[in-house]
Order: structure tokens, then C-alpha cells, then sequence
């Protein structure tokens, strides 16, 4: 377990000291109207969204699943929020709107879960109708504008600070309570069990369906939340472009971390890593001032390197190094 | 039995699916094609709605096609470039009269333009431009010229320059011909004064949280920035939230020059966060339906229309703002 993490570890902190080469100020933290403010802090925030959904995105591939329908909901999230608010600084319509977007997205992971558990299509097919109708949904919701508002108690969701970004916090929270719910009781084994088997889990009594179920309205809740920050980061919603390929991140940050998509064992601490792997090399790109041409491709081959190296054979070869030395 | 409920469940599913593609990519339902009454059938395969400049685009070429007379076949790409020439077969298919669209990128067209050439449908290009040697591949291009909005913003820079200026630079999406010209037409005119210089330039795809993100790494990379220059307000939009959180003052301690003149960007423009602003003006539906059916009848039309435009400063903001369409 402590080996699978090591090599996500170290090319996040490679990621890092790639930074502090380059830009030495990187890592320079002050105080700013009374909060933490520098390249770290902004790695956290900006990284809070994707985490957050990476969160949901474990669980549901620990069952065997896979969600692409989560940047759909992220921008059906902002865009309800939004439209709600309207021109209302009054904090009570954005708690409102906020309630309102997150039941949407309660439903519409009980949708996803339905599609899958209840009638038993593919996943990856299941949720792709909802990832192309979903940001449909958020197009006519706010009727194809960007929907800007100033509403003081939304912006705190994405923008707000406690010393520490708030979108951190919540984030980080979600991730404790995933932990000790699925760790501290039996929940994260019967999740892993269905995953590994689901005809085998049912038959020794496990209700794999409601736990299908389960995992995707807490993704899509997830996904939610995770809208409303990236919404209220920039106090607008952007139907077309507001957690767009969010969900590739998202399924990368799990892969990063070291949960297989064939299902079974997962690793939270895998997938925070993952998240920050993710956000890290995006701020690094516009940090060390890499042209926007090849962007992609630099992105590419750290990725490709991080997945290589946990590739069983090459984690092999290195291990067998690491023996005949000592 | 539930092997064949599975397999109707994901007909069904797939069905949705495909009736949502082309739901979006047919906007007047019912034309008469191929018949030869005086109306007109125009296919137009738009970008997507990536920002208020061009919802407010979209809107007048539907008003203007009412207006006209003209049976407009309307598809939205979301930024795809896949997705156009797909909408563009689908009009070559449908046999329109004449095929108009904003080209996401600037390359990659010649094969698709030439299905429509071959077919004798003529092309008109809509605000941006394409790279083709073959200039018969479309009629006119009727646009703004981004080289030249560009150059406005430089030869403001240049005006108001006091000394050493340190400017950081928002691209759009990279690829796009805005963001090439309008780098193009900047560098051209400061060029002249060599204590100007663009220290940073990354894309923030045309969007708020693009512009935000890359402002603040920006803000702790670059030791010294007096001006940011955004190749649209969006970006713009959310350097100011960025620069804000840095504790400095958007307009003052910060200058900011945008290309647009939307909506919210006047707004900031007039409240004094936003110093100046090159307008791209999206209301070109008039012009294109009179292109549009000149080109039908076969009369001679120059290969190049601009749209006519102009730029604002704050207290010119301040007396447009309430006359402002979008």
C-alpha cells in the first residue's frame, strides 16, 4: 500500500521542486486581508473542484463503474445556482439556490444509478447520455448566456477564504467523511466487494444495488458541489465551458492515484494525490511560462511518465534495482 | 429475458442520445430544400456560446434570418472543430443554398470546403478567417479584422505608456485566429516603444476561470505587472476577480486592456476596473443575410467585409452602457 503511493508522491513533489527551480517565489506564502496567499494556496483552490469529484469518481470505480456525466452536472450546479440568485445580494437566495442545485444533482445521480443498477446498462454508456443531455440542461437553463452575479455569501463557496481557501476545506472535509465512513465501518468493504464481484457479493447477501445507487448520487452530489465552486470562483455560470473534461481529470487523478478501473481495492489518499498531481502541473505550465503550443504536450508526458513508472513491470524492474543494490 | 430489456434499455438510451445531436443541429425544424422559391436556406455552423459575444452573435443572425426571409439551419459546435465539419456535411447532405460559419480554428478545412464546392454550395466565412492557400474554397469573409483590433489596443498602450511597462498577456484559444491576430497586431504596434514589453502570454481559452487561473499564477510568477492585456472581456472578467484577491486594484495599480465590448466588460469598463476597450462588434447578421443572398444569386461580392467598429474608453463606456444590446 505504502509503495503504490510512493511514485505518485514523488512526481508531485518533483512537480514542485520544478517550480521552486524555476520560480523561486512559488512557494513564498503571506498573509493577505487576513488570509494565506501564493502559488500553493491557488493549487489548492483551483484543485478543489477536481478533487472533490475524484472523490465521487473513486467510489464509483471502486464498484466497477465509470461517471462521464460529472462536468454535465458541475454545469447544471452553477448554472440553477445562478439563475436563482439572479440580481439578489441577499445571502438566503444563494443558500436557497445552492439547496435547490444540489437536490438536481441528487436526482440526477439517482438517474445514472438507476440507468446502471436498475437496468443494468454499461456505465460508460449510461452516463455518457447524461454528460452530452446534461450540459444541454445547463444551455437552457440559463438560455445559452453567461449568467454573472454578485452575491456576496455565494462567492465565499470558490472564492472565500478561512485562512485557507474555503473550497479546500469543504473538499478536504468530503474527504474525511468519505474515509471514515468507508474505512471505520463496513461500507468501503462491501463497495470493494461489489467491485471485485457483484453476482458473488449479492449471492453472500451484500445489496450491491443499493450500493451502485449509493455511489452515484454521492458522485453527482459531489459534482455539485464541486459546480458551485467553480461557479462561484468567477461569480458566473458558463453552461458551455464550466467543468468541461473535468470528468477526464477527475478519472485520471483516481488512475494517478492507483485505484484500478477494472474495480475492487481504492485509494483515497491515491486520489488527493492524484488532484494535486493534476492541478499542480497546470499551475506549473503558466508558472515556468510554458508556451500554450505545446501545453498539451508537456501535460502529456508528465502524465505518460507518472503512469509508467506504476505500471507493474516497471515498478518490477525498479523494485529488482533496488534489491541488487542493497 | 433481462439480456434482451438490457439491450432495449441501451437502444433507447442511444436514441436519446442521437436525438439530442441533431435536436441541436436543426434550429427551424421543417425546410423546404432544394425547392426554388425565393427563399433562402442557410446552414450555419456556429463556434458554440463560449462567451456573451457570441450568444449576442448567435442572436442576431436568427433575428436577421427572420427578418430576411431566410430558413436558417443552425448548429452550435462547442468548440469543436470535429463537430462543425460534421454540421457542415449535414448541410451539404440537406442540400442548402448557401452554408455560413465561424471557423473554430483556422486550419483543417480545405477537405470539407471542397465537399462543398464540388456540391456547388457557396461558403461564407462569419468573423473569423481560415489558413487555406485555396481562396475559391469560400465567397467573402465578412468579420472583424482582429489584426487591426490588435493594433488599437497597442497604439492605446503606446499613448499611455510612462516609462518601463511590464504587460502580461491573456491569449484565447490557442489556434484560434483572434487570439493569433490580436497577439499579432499588438506586438506590431509596441514594437515602436522598446521599454514596453510583454513579459508573460498564456491562453485562457476565452474564459473567466481560464483568465482568473492564469492571472493569478501570473500575479506570483512575474515580480512586476502594470498591465494585463486580455484578447477578450471574459478574461479580462476574471484577471480583475484575480487581481482583486491579490489585494491590488484592478484599473489602478493593474491596468487591463480587452477586445469585445460585451455586456459586463462595459460594465467594468464604466465602474473603472477595466481601462480600455477594443470593440468587436457581433451584430453581424444584417450583413451576412444581404451577403447571403447576393452570393445565392450569383452577383459578384468583395472577398472581404468589415464589420464596422470602434473603441471605448471609461467615460465612453459610461454614455454607451445604457444603450447596450448585449
Amino acid at each position: 500500500m505504502k509503495n503504490r503511493l510512493l511514485w505518485p508522491l514523488l512526481a508531485l513533489v518533483a512537480l514542485l521542486l520544478l517550480n521552486l527551480v524555476v520560480t523561486p517565489s512559488f512557494f513564498s506564502l503571506r498573509i493577505q486581508d487576513g488570509h494565506l496567499y501564493g502559488g500553493l494556496v491557488d493549487v489548492l483552490k483551483n484543485g478543489a473542484p477536481t478533487l472533490l469529484i475524484a472523490l465521487g469518481m473513486t467510489l464509483i470505480i471502486a464498484t466497477r463503474g465509470i461517471d462521464l456525466s460529472v462536468g454535465a452536472v458541475a454545469a447544471i450546479a452553477g448554472a440553477v445556482t445562478c439563475v436563482h440568485i439572479g440580481s439578489s445580494e441577499d445571502a438566503g437566495t444563494a443558500f436557497a439556490g445552492m439547496a435547490i442545485a444540489l437536490v438536481l444533482c441528487a436526482l440526477l445521480g439517482l438517474w445514472n444509478g438507476f440507468l446502471v443498477a436498475g437496468l443494468g446498462i454499461q456505465p460508460i454508456i449510461a452516463t455518457l447520455v447524461l454528460m452530452t443531455a446534461g450540459r444541454g440542461i445547463a444551455m437552457l437553463v440559463t438560455e445559452g448566456q453567461i449568467i454573472t452575479v454578485n452575491n456576496n455569501a455565494y462567492r465565499q463557496v470558490g472564492a472565500g477564504f478561512v485562512v485557507l481557501p474555503i473550497s479546500i476545506l469543504i473538499s478536504l472535509a468530503v474527504l474525511g467523511l468519505v474515509a471514515f465512513t468507508t474505512r471505520k465501518t463496513a461500507l468501503g468493504m462491501l463497495i470493494e466487494a461489489v467491485g471485485v464481484n457483484p453476482e458473488a457479493s449479492r449471492l453472500a447477501g451484500v445489496r450491491s444495488r443499493t450500493i451502485i445507487w449509493t455511489v452515484y448520487v454521492f458522485a453527482a452530489v459531489c459534482a455539485g458541489i464541486a459546480g458551485l465552486m467553480i461557479s462561484s470562483n468567477v461569480s458566473a455560470a458558463d453552461a458551455n465551458n464550466a467543468g468541461l473534461w473535468i470528468e477526464m481529470d477527475a478519472i485520471l487523478a483516481v488512475v494517478i492515484g492507483g485505484t484500478s478501473l477494472a474495480g475492487g481495492r481504492y485509494s483515497l489518499t491515491g486520489t488527493l494525490l492524484g488532484a494535486l498531481i493534476i492541478q499542480t502541473l497546470t499551475t506549473t505550465v503558466y508558472t515556468i511560462g510554458v508556451a500554450p503550443e505545446v501545453t498539451l504536450v508537456f501535460k502529456a508526458v508528465v502524465v505518460i511518465a507518472v503512469c509508467l513508472v506504476q505500471a507493474p513491470k516497471a515498478r518490477a524492474v525498479l523494485s529488482f534495482r533496488k534489491v541488487a543494490v542493497s | 429475458m433481462l439480456k434482451k430489456i438490457t439491450t432495449a434499455a441501451s437502444v433507447i438510451a442511444l436514441c436519446a442520445l442521437t436525438a439530442c445531436g441533431s435536436g441541436s443541429g436543426t434550429g427551424s425544424g421543417s425546410g423546404n430544400t432544394g425547392s426554388a422559391g425565393d427563399t433562402i436556406t442557410m446552414g450555419f455552423a456556429q463556434v458554440g456560446a463560449e462567451s456573451g459575444w457570441r450568444t449576442a452573435n448567435t442572436k442576431s443572425i436568427q433575428d436577421e434570418a427572420k427578418a430576411a426571409g431566410v430558413d436558417l439551419k443552425f448548429s452550435d459546435a462547442q468548440q469543436k472543430q470535429e463537430n462543425q465539419i460534421k454540421a457542415i456535411r449535414s448541410y451539404i447532405q440537406q442540400k442548402v443554398k448557401v452554408i455560413a460559419f465561424s471557423p473554430v480554428v483556422e486550419t483543417g478545412w480545405d477537405t470539407v470546403l471542397l465537399e462543398a464546392k464540388r456540391a456547388n454550395i457557396p461558403v461564407i466565412l462569419t468573423d473569423r478567417a481560415i489558413d487555406s492557400d485555396d481562396t475559391s474554397l469560400y465567397k467573402t469573409f465578412l468579420g472583424s479584422d482582429f489584426v487591426e483590433e490588435g493594433r488599437k489596443a497597442g497604439d492605446w498602450m503606446v499613448q499611455n505608456a510612462t516609462g518601463p511597462t511590464n504587460v502580461v498577456e491573456l491569449q484565447g484559444t490557442t489556434g484560434a485566429a483572434p487570439a493569433i491576430d490580436r497577439k499579432k497586431g499588438f506586438e506590431e504596434k509596441i514594437a515602436a516603444k522598446p521599454d514596453i514589453k510583454v513579459v508573460a502570454s498564456q491562453t485562457g481559452d476565452f474564459t473567466r476561470s481560464g483568465g482568473k487561473q492564469v492571472m493569478e499564477a501570473f500575479l506570483k510568477s512575474q515580480p512586476k505587472i502594470d498591465v494585463v492585456y486580455a484578447h477578450n472581456d471574459d478574461m479580462g472578467l476574471g484577471a480583475i476577480e484575480a487581481i482583486k484577491a491579490a489585494g491590488k486594484v484592478p484599473g489602478k495599480d493593474i491596468k487591463i486592456i480587452t477586445v469585445d465590448a460585451v455586456k459586463d466588460g462595459m460594465a467594468a469598463l464604466a465602474n473603472g476596473e477595466i481601462n480600455f476597450i477594443v470593440e468587436c462588434n457581433p451584430l453581424l447578421g444584417k450583413q451576412l443575410m444581404e451577403l447571403a443572398k447576393k452570393v445565392v444569386k450569383g452577383e459578384e461580392v468583395p472577398a472581404r467585409v468589415v464589420t464596422v467598429e470602434g473603441t471605448f474608453t471609461q467615460e465612453q463606456a459610461k454614455a454607451a452602457l445604457p444603450t447596450r444590446q448585449y
